[in-house]
């Protein structure tokens, strides 16, 4: 038998983070999604005990000032697109300038310069990377996922999708359930 | 698992194909590192070598000798420490259903082997820069499937 989870990465990552700085004798506080706030003075033994210790775990501290707001930028577009609250009627542009105190100009540049693609486009993945995720774990058809996500039509969420991965939505969700069928047949 | 560059591998029978895959490697702005292999059998001794290192994405032919590409990745997709590796495989098919058999085989990017240079250059700096999304964003490795 096979299970399907969801995770909730919020409190995946906390707990890690919590445990990791506990081991450490480290007086902490975490302030946010990717942020922490060290209370004392860090030796930089510890410091490297504390990177060694969270790259286990696939986490690593970035220390650009760049690459911190990069990070926040993508932060702040997932929170846009997977949080249904924050899933404001306002353009993706003027959300992020506002949010971040920064014109939209220099954190776009600032983006494409870090990660080698763009803002637009990272905006695109993230909501595709959502439709995928509500084609295979809701009960909910392409029109009421287009819907949720804030497309203009069905139509718009389909030829966006079949750009963006070169397939359509259902045969994407052919495949990825035939594939669950194939793994299921398998013992254990 | 901090990385600033993508590990690729490269199995393809045809020296051209290597040298056209390399040179469009060496002209993307992310760093890459690349090993080649000439068929499936020495790519699956090395990466069943416990010694080896893992590449982040996998360019395989459909046709080689000794191992198809199908069977090298029916058999990475068995094993658990090769689950982590992006499959991208080329052909010159471009049959819906072949496209699809791979696909449910476990294949994340089918590529049709376009035929000029340029546009293979174009297709491949695609799926690096894609893959690179992935790589840095934990975006869901199971629901990776794209064509080009």
């Amino acid at each position: 038998m096979k299970l399907f989870l969801k995770f909730d990465f919020n409190t995946v990552s906390k707990k890690v983070l919590e445990s990791k700085f506990n081991e450490l004798n480290l007086e902490y506080k975490i302030l946010g999604f990717g942020e922490v706030e060290l209370l004392k003075k860090i030796e930089p033994e510890e410091y490297l005990a504390l990177n060694e210790s969270l790259n286990d775990y696939g986490i690593e501290i970035v220390e650009s000032q760049k690459a911190i707001l990069v990070q926040k930028i993508k932060d702040a577009i997932i929170d846009m697109v997977f949080n249904e609250d924050t899933y404001l009627k306002v353009k993706s542009s003027v959300y992020l300038s506002e949010k971040l105190g920064h014109s939209y100009g220099y954190l776009s540049n600032l983006f494409s310069e870090i990660t080698y693609s763009s803002i637009e486009n990272f905006i695109i993945i993230q909501k595709i990377e959502y439709s995928k995720q509500l084609l295979l774990n809701t009960e909910l058809n392409l029109t009421e996922i287009a819907f949720k996500l804030n497309y203009s039509s069905v139509a718009h969420l389909s030829t966006q999708f079949k750009n963006t991965t070169g397939i359509t939505p259902s045969a994407f969700q052919r495949i990825i359930f035939k594939r669950r069928e194939i793994a299921q047949k398998k013992p254990n | 698992m901090h990385t600033d560059y993508i590990h690729i591998i490269l199995a393809d029978d045809d020296e051209d194909d290597i040298l056209f895959f390399t040179d469009a490697f060496d002209e993307l702005k992310i760093n890459t590192r690349v090993n080649t292999f000439n068929n499936g059998e020495e790519l699956m001794n090395y990466l069943n070598d416990d010694e080896s290192l893992m590449p982040d994405v996998l360019f395989l032919d459909l046709n080689m000798p000794k191992k198809t590409g199908i069977e090298c990745l029916r058999e990475i997709k068995t094993s658990d420490k090769m689950s982590g590796i992006a499959i991208a495989i080329y052909s010159t098919s471009a049959s819906e259903e072949d496209i699809e058999k791979t696909f449910v085989l476990g294949a994340n990017i089918y590529i049709k082997k376009p035929n000029d240079f340029k546009k293979l250059k174009k297709v491949l700096s695609e799926v690096v820069s894609i893959n690179w999304q992935y790589h840095t964003n934990a975006l869901n490795k199971d629901n990776f499937l794209l064509r080009l």
